[in-house]
């Protein structure tokens, strides 16, 4: 018997996707028929779970987003969950919530200090006090793109931008405008003089139990601008963020590369100037901050069966070589700035779907979601909840062996000889 | 035999003469000094107590590596009576080619001074020194107007004045024979037949363990890649049979012979600098910084061309754009720096001169032009940019450039019959292709499109800005390795051999280059091992 076409729907007009569609033989529909397959974006997704819609999902559809996702890729959220996820492993005596003398988390501390802005603001003034020549960087929970951001090394500033926020007549109560405010990494690695932060994709394809895949094709985005961490540059964003969004309007980007390394190319550098063991022990950590951020968020997502999810994950890397994970975004630029970009793109498409949607058959979200090997392409197994308890991650909690408990069952190249993970 | 000692005394008498003038030397002078103060050094015994404190104290290691040095650099002696520029090139057409080449260089340098009316070098005003001082840093984010310069030659400007290299006293002849050589590159030199390159490489052959295949295949790696990790290391390991660690043994020979095989990634920076002698002294530091001062302070016409060249090659590189920076300041100090001249002992170039304003001619006005003698030309900075994925701090990064220029480099934009200079490259490439892939080379030199035009590139660059820089860096450990540049050619016979058959379907020069244009997915090691030692030949 023949099996029907997919049906696809996108209200993203990107050729990225589009061309993968076509090349699977799929047939574009409107989003009033019956699709079998939805690439949408934030917005259309909020609509089609909310209450009014009243929309039910049937066994042969599915989208790319979860339909609480904003609990990872809202900023304010993101780091609510990650608290609330280490007070809760504090609770159990999890040797994971272990702290250090000075009463940081061992393992779990990888989010900047952040605050939520106005609900936090004493808590904030508090620890700003602390240190009173820090820079903090405030961005807006609810935008992305680098839009809205702006660093502060003031308290006077702050009280500036509340007076001028409360007066404007546009804002409201609504979370929508809510801040939050963190602690800046002033002390980033710095490659060739520039500062450049790092965009992963993760592949999520079910919270519960938690399966997530990392593409190995990530890249660094490297700020045109030679860094510097004098004050008198606060204003000079092109120094500070490395959005491409933002950087595209610098003078000095450069529209072949734009700016982008790949993660092989740092690799590389890294282990020929750092050696092998810090360099595997960073990747290691940037893995370990992944996984931990699903974790904390998966309790509470939900988890629905018609759902996949593809973040990108912003992490930035201080001169100590620890990650810090800045934020996750629901819905990645798809846009192409090069050539190689497209590629990429296209390829990262290409496998996310090739996961998400088995042999581009008409979809049956019940399946038991585990693909074989062979079709992962640039995706690698980050962390397989089931495959890890299977194989033991209870013994290891036991004997303490810290954060090497959550990869257990990790990428699977490694499986069998898992003494590999360099984590101590 | 006789012959043979007396060579043998020549080349010692030649390196101690050499060496008495180093740092080393007086290093060592000291050291033995010292020495004398230790109870263990007899006077009744103190030549042998003084080498033997030598040999405890790591500095005998030391003299061997400088003497192995000069070894690797310099040609062995030849007749003490034959004239010098036999020790730059023993041909006398070819010395004539690389003359009138240069003449051609310096007026098209000269000419464009003329035409935009600016002098080779100024003074900087005290301001002007000062903003350069600030900017050392972040020279990239400067954007002069440089849409009047120009490189003053690409390699295809070079290739050309290779393909019409002749020697007068061989004929051609007028009749095809089997030995009629089809390709673009017409004089007679001794290239190796492809016998005799499986025997130079054979440490790349099938059955030895190679990082760049071994690595990267399904076999456990624990085998090889292991094992040669733990040979490489720093650390010497106490066991009753520990081999002998090439980085704790601080040989620059051993060294050598073990890079044959590839250096792991964590491992080359340190493996590189042994081998090519480089140490990083706190006098190393300070000339670096001496040089810096030079750059602040005078500004030269190279130093546009320099400029101009960064930004239209490694600037566009998606591999090297992160590094710009660095090669500004690796690469106009390397300008100003007046030791490379020494190189000029032994390559067939010779340092452009200039003369003092109103002087013109007048031998005691005369003043090499640049100060290190080297014209750079469109794609030079891409000899440095790779290096930059190893080395951080610009003073260790510059001394390695440099050395690794006055070893290499300089040959792939000389003219000469050394067996690693380009023309024997050239020669190289075309009669491996030309024998082992006839039908290939047959079919595109009948559509015009000779190979040597699209591999020229390749080799005159080493390779850098084709390959991605891990394969690279892979290709040049084998330079290091065998201390011969003949791999270059090698590789870009592979690369064709590799496409052949996309190679036969196309008609015309840019399709083939179309065919070739990206090798940024070529994995160097698995070609040139299939080339070498899995084609039935």
């Amino acid at each position: 018997m023949m099996a029907g076409k997919v049906k696809w729907v996108t209200d993203i007009e990107k050729s990225v996707l589009i061309n993968n569609f076509e090349k699977r033989g799929w047939v574009q529909v409107t989003e009033n028929e019956d699709w079998n397959f939805y690439w949408m974006s934030v917005q259309t997704i909020r609509n089609v779970f909310s209450l009014e819609a009243g929309y039910r999902l049937s066994d042969d559809q599915i989208v790319n987003h979860f339909p609480n996702h904003y609990e990872l890729t809202r900023k304010d959220l993101m780091v609510k969950n990650i608290k609330r996820y280490r007070k809760e492993l504090e609770k159990e005596g999890s040797p994971l919530a272990e702290k250090d003398e000075n009463g940081k988390y061992i393992y779990l501390d990888f989010v900047p200090v952040t605050f939520m802005l106005p609900a936090d603001y004493n808590l904030f003034v508090e620890e700003f006090r602390k240190s009173p020549s820090s820079t903090w960087i405030m961005k807006p929970c609810g935008k992305a793109q680098g839009k809205g951001i702006f660093l502060i090394n003031k308290l006077s500033q702050i009280k500036k931008w509340s007076r001028d926020s409360k007066t404007s007549s546009f804002v409201s109560q609504s979370s929508k405008e809510a801040y939050v405010i963190s602690l800046y990494i002033s002390n980033p690695l710095l490659i060739g003089g520039r500062k450049f932060d790092l965009r992963l994709y993760v592949l999520v394809s079910t919270y519960r139990p938690l399966r997530c895949y990392m593409y190995k094709l990530g890249f660094c985005r490297f700020c045109t601008v030679k860094y510097t961490p004098s004050t008198s540059e606060l204003d000079n964003m092109f120094v500070h963020l490395t959005n491409v969004a933002i950087q595209k309007h610098g003078d000095d980007y450069n529209h072949i590369h734009g700016g982008k390394w790949t993660v092989n190319n740092l690799r590389l550098y890294l282990e020929s100037t750092r050696g092998k063991e810090v360099t595997g022990k960073l990747f290691d950590e940037i893995h370990w901050i992944i996984v931990q951020s699903l974790k904390a968020v998966a309790p509470v997502m939900n988890n629905d069966k018609h759902c996949f999810e593809c973040y990108g994950y912003d992490i930035i890397i201080d001169d100590k070589l620890k990650p810090w994970l800045i934020e996750v975004n629901a819905s990645p630029s798809l846009t192409s700035s090069t050539a190689n970009d497209r590629i990429l793109k296209y390829n990262l498409i290409n496998d996310t779907l090739n996961i998400a949607v088995p042999n581009g058959e008409i979809p049956d979200c019940k399946w038991n979601k585990s693909p074989p090997k062979e079709v992962l392409g640039n995706y690698e197994i980050l962390y397989d909840e089931e495959l890890a308890q299977n194989d033991g991650a209870e013994r290891d909690l036991r004997n303490r062996s810290g954060p090497s408990i959550g990869l257990k069952g990790s990428r699977t190249r490694d499986s069998g000889k898992a003494s590999l993970t360099t984590w101590k | 035999m006789l012959q043979e000692e007396e060579d043998l005394s020549l080349t010692i008498a030649q390196i101690v003469q050499k060496l008495k003038g180093s740092r080393l030397y007086a290093q060592l002078e000291r050291q033995a000094w010292v020495s004398l103060q230790k109870p263990e050094i007899k006077l009744e015994t103190l030549k042998e107590d003084i080498k033997e404190f030598f040999r405890i104290t790591g500095w005998e290691k030391k003299l061997h590596n400088a003497v192995y040095s000069e070894l690797t650099v310099f040609p062995l002696p030849r007749h003490p009576a034959a004239p010098p520029e036999h020790l730059k090139e023993p041909l006398v057409y070819m010395r004539k080619a690389q003359g009138s080449w240069e003449k051609r260089i310096l007026k098209s340098l000269n000419s464009m001074c003329t035409e935009l009316s600016i002098p080779l070098a100024r003074k900087r005003p005290v301001v002007e020194q000062k903003e350069l001082l600030n900017k050392w840093n972040e020279m990239g984010t400067d954007e002069p107007d440089l849409s009047l310069f120009r490189p003053v030659y690409a390699p295809k400007d070079f290739l050309e004045v290779l393909i019409n290299l002749r020697n007068p006293n061989y004929e051609n002849g007028e009749h095809l024979n089997f030995k009629t050589h089809l390709g673009l590159i017409q004089v007679p030199l001794k290239v190796k037949y492809i016998s005799e390159l499986k025997e130079f490489f054979v440490e790349l052959s099938l059955n030895t363990g190679q990082l760049g295949i071994d690595d990267a295949t399904q076999v456990p790696p624990e085998l090889f890649e292991n094992e040669h990790v733990r040979l490489g290391q720093k650390e010497p390991i106490h066991s009753m049979d520990s081999k002998t660690e090439v980085l704790a043994e601080q040989d620059s020979a051993a060294a050598q012979q073990y890079i044959r095989q590839g250096s792991p990634t964590a491992l080359r920076a340190e493996l590189w600098a042994l081998i090519l002698n480089v140490s990083n002294q706190p006098e190393d530091l300070l000339y670096y910084e001496q040089l810096k001062s030079n750059v602040i302070q005078h500004d030269l016409l190279v130093d546009s061309l320099i400029y101009k060249d960064v930004k239209l090659t490694a600037s566009n590189d998606d591999y090297y754009f992160v590094f710009e920076d660095y090669l500004y300041q690796v690469l106009l100090c390397f300008s100003r720096d007046t030791a490379v001249l020494g190189h000029f002992a032994y390559n067939s170039a010779s340092p452009p001169k200039s003369y003092i304003r109103g002087k013109l001619g007048m031998e005691d006005y005369a003043v090499f032009y640049p100060p290190n003698g080297v014209i750079p030309f469109h794609g030079f900075s891409m000899y440095v940019a790779p290096l930059c994925f190893l080395y951080h701090e610009p003073s260790k990064l510059y001394q390695i450039f440099r050395e690794m220029y006055v070893r290499f480099f300089f040959r792939l934009h000389s003219i000469s019959s050394h067996h690693s200079g380009i023309v024997s490259l050239c020669l190289l490439f075309e009669t491996l292709l030309q024998t082992h892939l006839p039908q290939l080379f047959y079919h595109l030199r009948e559509i015009g499109a000779q190979p040597l035009r699209i591999s020229f590139k390749w080799m005159v660059r080493a390779f850098s800005g084709y390959l991605a820089t891990d394969q690279l860096l892979l290709l040049w450990d084998r330079i290091l390795g065998y201390n011969s540049l003949e791999i270059l050619a090698v590789l870009a016979a592979a690369v064709f051999a590799f496409r052949a058959v996309n190679l036969m379907e196309v008609t015309s020069l840019a399709a083939a280059e179309a065919v070739l244009a990206d090798l940024s997915t070529l994995k160097v090691m698995p070609l040139l091992q299939i080339f070498l030692f899995a084609t039935v030949t």
